[in-house]
């Protein structure tokens, strides 16, 4: 009994951080729909800079504490310049087109941190005066764990006051509900989102600070945090907050007595939890449903016109290029442009989901993945050559989109981006752990081509000829009634309904075939790296086809290809030439978005002065 | 950071230049022998890659200043693979066709290990894999054209359990995080000290996931079973949160630790004041060792950095002192040529000689095996001595059927 009492409240201090750090996101999520990709770099900043602090003022409680709470205050700043300089200018831009931006800022703050900082994990002492343990039912409970739950309380009472009594908490409640009727009201948008970001960001960087008493400085810190950030924010509901609170309950004490029981569960249970919430509660523990009111007609963009002479010279160019480059350039140069190929058709497929079908989708790479694994396994268990292989591959991404497409359909905008991307973790997390199976995260490893594509040129030959005819059919499939009826689905759910449109099976249909379609291209990777690793499951695999698909621009067909060229080069060339490659990627992208904010394809609808298709 | 090309061409170029005067031979002209380095120098393993690297700077920059080698230098070719397999395989590939180097090496973790050295099998060249740890790279996934230098995890383990097994403790717990290295690394701790005393027993296992240990929970729950002894093998900052709430919990009081890699100054050195006593840690105590082949060693590279070395630097060093040694031994750069000379390859080391073995292509460099301590407010190890590698490694019968095609 007196066992649990302590677990109970070790799991309590867990959700305390976890609570911290996910309500600001929640807050920024809420007010201004930004995907903030970078609320794990700000939390990483927070322990930094507190770190530092800590090491210069920190001798008494006092002090200690005045740093923890500058260095909140200091991220607070810095997230206030992200917002004023570089997302303010993109709000209107294509919706997720932000969350490309906030990619940028993450690669940039990650190499920023590691050159000001250094490499090495940073452990600040402990807390004076709160650095000992008291006993409770005879167990050591730490002093600094009370009093993060106590922080956590005074937090969640704090803003609960924001909301409730000041003009400005109304003001972030109202836009979270209707962004419209705010502006409509002739509230200054602009300085309401800069508000929320600073709030949000001062927030996260809490969070990071109040973890310095508990845990070392990393440079791992960013990326391991902001995917349960999420989880906790989307289980809790939309702009939640008593929600994040009791999201982080849940998931702190599930782990917390879940890992007496079942060790293991460590991996995944966070996306179990996230995918039964979701599943049963579509819109979270305490979220609203993302109404679907008349606001909700995106301004349709205009109707998908066949390519005029112009562009389908330009299609007819690059194919050639594509079938003369390997005679032209150098064996390596084939090898990336095989990647190139097949990433340009994992991305074609998201962006036939994203813009084809208006499903916003965060785990893609689960029917990349599962292509991949199905190949590999195939290769592995049953000894089969390619060919057969790369056939297993698309039904193997087909039968994942069919099976979790089923429940992801029924959702719609960021819950269900969050609940793809809990089966891919969740797959993800199978593939690691079924060792016998998959062989683990030491993957498959000697999915080599067969002999008579052994030969690079081959080999591209083979995947450039699949792939292009992949990209070509599903760009058919949109011209086609269904993907008309598709787009009609996008643009206005409840219109297409209304004239008898089957909405959800529509939408699953369109899931399998891009998941099939994703699932060639995992086919094809598995064989053009020999292995296959769970790696290729995982959220940053999801992110690096986001990343493409925006980075190319979202309103034409040629942007997944083009992100998936310019993405791939460009990461493989500046790797020889500085240490600091993501610094540079970073810039890049953030400089990209604030200048062409419809991606890569802008710039030749610039100079052409009209759109390319 | 520094522009690392501007560096090593500027080295190149020095121990060109002083082949030409020295030698003035027909070699000279065929230009400098290219090594294809891969590695995660971004990221958390930064902290590991960055004085790994200096390591094989300070290598290539002594070996250069004395003539190179076969009277050509030694130039290393390096890329960042991101801790990602597909960007190792495909710097691997640039490499190999763009940058035409003689042979592979490096890595750090398992996963890419294992898949550069099966594309060096593919492409019949040399891999010579400095840090992957993993038990499989030479023996249940090895191949002919890998060889790997540090001592593997069964290795290290094996080097702990020797230790545990002289404690009267007979209830164990177990950390490891949660996956390949952690589940082979209690394994093998498991098998090695069962074999040398069947009376102990192992009450409790914990896996938390990498980098996100929830420590106050675990440390509590491992409590509750009441071990005798805790076999850890977290790190980085799993470590230091586990060191941290075990020690306000008391989890360590009146219980040994062993824990593996925990002596290395890349993780040992984070604890500063809270570094636990008394923990049997494998691991790297530079500023003790004793042998003047380290003492040579460690002069060099505080002189050369203005820092100490970490474990990653020997590793690092080691690595460019074993393909000039096999350089040397094969006379070409031809690859069959090359790895026939891998084979039983002897050469020195800092931590003293160290041989490839024919058998498994594993390096018998071995670790340092001591107990944690607190000097002025910063970890180090005490009571140590060198573990030979080539003791912990299980007897060649076994070996055979754990390595494919041998």
């Amino acid at each position: 009994m007196s066992f649990i009492v302590a677990q109970a409240i070790a799991g309590l201090a867990s959700a305390a951080s976890l609570f911290l750090i996910a309500v600001g996101l929640s807050i920024v999520f809420g007010v201004t729909r930004v995907v903030n990709f970078a609320h794990g770099s700000l939390y990483m900043l927070g322990a930094y800079i507190a770190y530092s602090l800590v090491v210069v003022m920190g001798d008494s409680f006092l002090g200690y504490l005045l740093a923890l709470l500058l260095a909140a205050v200091a991220v607070g700043v810095i997230g206030g310049v992200i917002e004023s300089a570089l997302l303010r200018r993109i709000y209107h831009a294509p919706e997720l087109f932000q969350l490309l931006a906030t990619f940028g800022v993450v690669l940039v703050v990650q190499d920023l941190t590691r050159t000001i900082w250094g490499p090495d994990d940073l452990f600040a002492p402990r807390m004076p005066g709160l650095d000992g343990a008291i006993e409770i039912l005879g167990y050591a409970i730490p002093t600094y764990d009370l009093f993060l739950i106590g922080v956590a309380f005074a937090v969640l009472g704090g803003l609960w006051l924001l909301f409730r009594k000041t003009r400005f908490g109304v003001l972030l409640r109202a836009a979270t509900e209707d962004r419209q009727m705010v502006a409509a009201l002739g509230i200054d948008q602009r300085w309401l989102f800069t508000a929320a970001f600073v709030l949000g960001s001062a927030l996260a960087g809490l969070g990071g600070a109040l973890q310095m008493p508990r845990q070392a400085a990393s440079l791992s810190m960013d990326l391991s945090i902001i995917v349960d950030a999420f989880v906790v924010v989307v289980i809790g509901g939309m702009g939640s907050i008593a929600g994040a609170f009791i999201a982080a309950v849940l998931i702190s004490e599930l782990l917390a007595f879940g890992l007496v029981i079942f060790p293991q569960i460590t991996l995944v249970l966070i996306f179990l939890v996230m995918a039964v919430t979701l599943v049963l509660k579509p819109s979270g523990l305490f979220g609203k449903p993302e109404f679907l009111t008349a606001e909700d007609v995106r301004n349709p963009d205009p109707p998908l016109q066949p390519s005029g002479p112009m562009a389908r010279t330009g299609w007819r160019l690059l194919l050639a290029a594509g079938l003369v480059a390997p005679l032209v350039l150098g064996e390596f140069s084939t090898v990336i442009l095989t990647e190139i190929a097949i990433l340009a058709l994992f991305a074609a497929s998201l962006h036939f989901l994203i813009w084809g079908g208006g499903l916003i989708t965060f785990g893609h790479a689960a029917y990349f993945g599962l292509g991949a694994y199905g190949a590999g396994l195939a290769v592995f268990h049953l000894s089969v050559g390619m060919a057969p292989a790369l056939l297993l591959a698309p039904i193997a991404g087909a039968l994942g989109a069919l099976l979790f497409g089923w429940f992801c359909v029924r959702l719609t905008g960021i819950y269900m981006a969050m609940l793809t991307l809990a089966f891919a973790q969740i797959a993800w997390s199978i593939a690691f752990q079924w060792i016998e199976f998959t062989g683990g995260d030491n993957g498959i490893l000697g999915v080599w081509p067969s002999a008579w594509a052994a030969d690079a040129t081959v080999f591209y030959y083979l995947a450039f000829s699949v792939c292009a005819a992949m990209i070509w059919a599903l760009r058919h499939v949109l011209f086609s009634p269904f993907g008309y009826t598709l787009r009609g689905i996008r643009d206005s759910a409840l219109r297409s309904a209304a004239i008898g449109v089957d909405v959800t099976r529509h939408r699953w249909l369109a899931f399998t075939l891009a998941g099939a379609a994703a699932g060639v291209s995992g086919g094809f990777f598995a064989f053009a790296k020999g292995s296959v690793f769970p790696e290729v499951l995982f959220v940053s695999t999801s992110v690096d086809g986001l990343v493409m698909v925006l980075l190319g621009g979202m309103q034409s067909l040629a942007g997944p290809i083009l992100g998936a060229i310019v993405y791939t080069e460009i990461q493989t060339e500046l790797n020889r030439l500085t240490d600091l490659w993501q610094l540079v990627l970073g810039v890049f992208i953030v400089v990209l978005v604030v200048i062409l904010p419809r991606g890569l394809v802008g710039l030749s609808a610039l100079l052409l002065g009209r759109r390319v298709s | 950071m520094p522009r690392m090309n501007v560096r090593y061409y500027f080295s190149a170029l020095f121990g060109a230049l002083l082949a030409t005067l020295t030698f003035a031979s027909a070699n000279a002209q065929q230009g400098p022998i290219r090594v294809g380095e891969i590695n995660s120098y971004t990221g958390p393993l930064a902290a590991f890659t960055v004085p790994y690297r200096n390591g094989w700077q300070l290598a290539i920059e002594e070996i250069n200043a004395k003539g190179g080698v076969l009277g050509r230098p030694l130039e290393v070719i390096s890329r960042d693979d991101g801790g990602k397999p597909a960007n190792a395989i495909k710097f691997a590939e640039e490499l190999l066709r763009r940058e035409n180097v003689d042979l592979l090496a490096g890595t750090f973790l398992s996963n890419i290990g294992l898949a550069v050295a099966d594309f060096a099998n593919r492409n019949k060249t040399l891999f010579v894999a400095s840090e992957p740890l993993s038990d499989a790279v030479v023996w249940s996934k090895g191949n002919p054209y890998t060889f790997r230098l540090r001592p593997s995890t069964y290795m290290q383990a094996a080097m702990l359990a020797e230790e545990a097994a002289k404690l009267p403790a007979k209830r164990w717990a177990t950390i490891a995080p949660n996956y390949e290295y952690g589940q082979s690394a209690v394994k093998a701790f498991k098998e090695v000290l069962k074999a040398r005393r069947p009376d102990v027993e192992f009450v409790e296992e914990h896996w938390p996931a990498l980098f996100k240990i929830d420590a106050g929970a675990t440390v509590q729950a491992i409590a509750r079973a009441k071990p005798e002894a805790i076999f850890n093998v977290t790190f980085s900052i799993d470590l230091a949160k586990f060191v941290r709430e075990g020690q306000l919990r008391g989890l360590f009081k009146d219980r040994e630790v062993a824990s593996l890699l925990t002596g290395e100054p890349e993780y040992l050195d984070t604890l500063k004041g809270e570094t636990p006593e008394g923990w049997i840690v494998t691991g790297y105590p530079w500023q003790a060792i004793k042998a003047p082949a380290h003492r040579a060693f460690l002069d060099a590279y505080q002189s050369r950095f203005d820092d100490y070395p970490r474990a990653g630097s020997i590793v690092g060093y080691s690595t460019i002192l074993t393909i000039a040694a096999m350089l040397e031994k094969a006379g070409s750069t031809d690859t069959d040529a090359m790895v026939a000379a891998m084979k039983g390859l002897e050469l020195d080391t800092p931590f003293g000689p160290i041989t490839y073995r024919s058998l498994d292509h594993q390096s018998t460099m071995g670790a340092y095996v001591g107990r944690t301590a607190k000097v002025d407010g910063r970890g180090v190890m005490v009571d140590f001595r060198y573990a030979n590698g080539a003791d912990y490694l299980p007897d060649d019968a076994t070996v055979r059927k754990l390595r494919p095609g041998s």
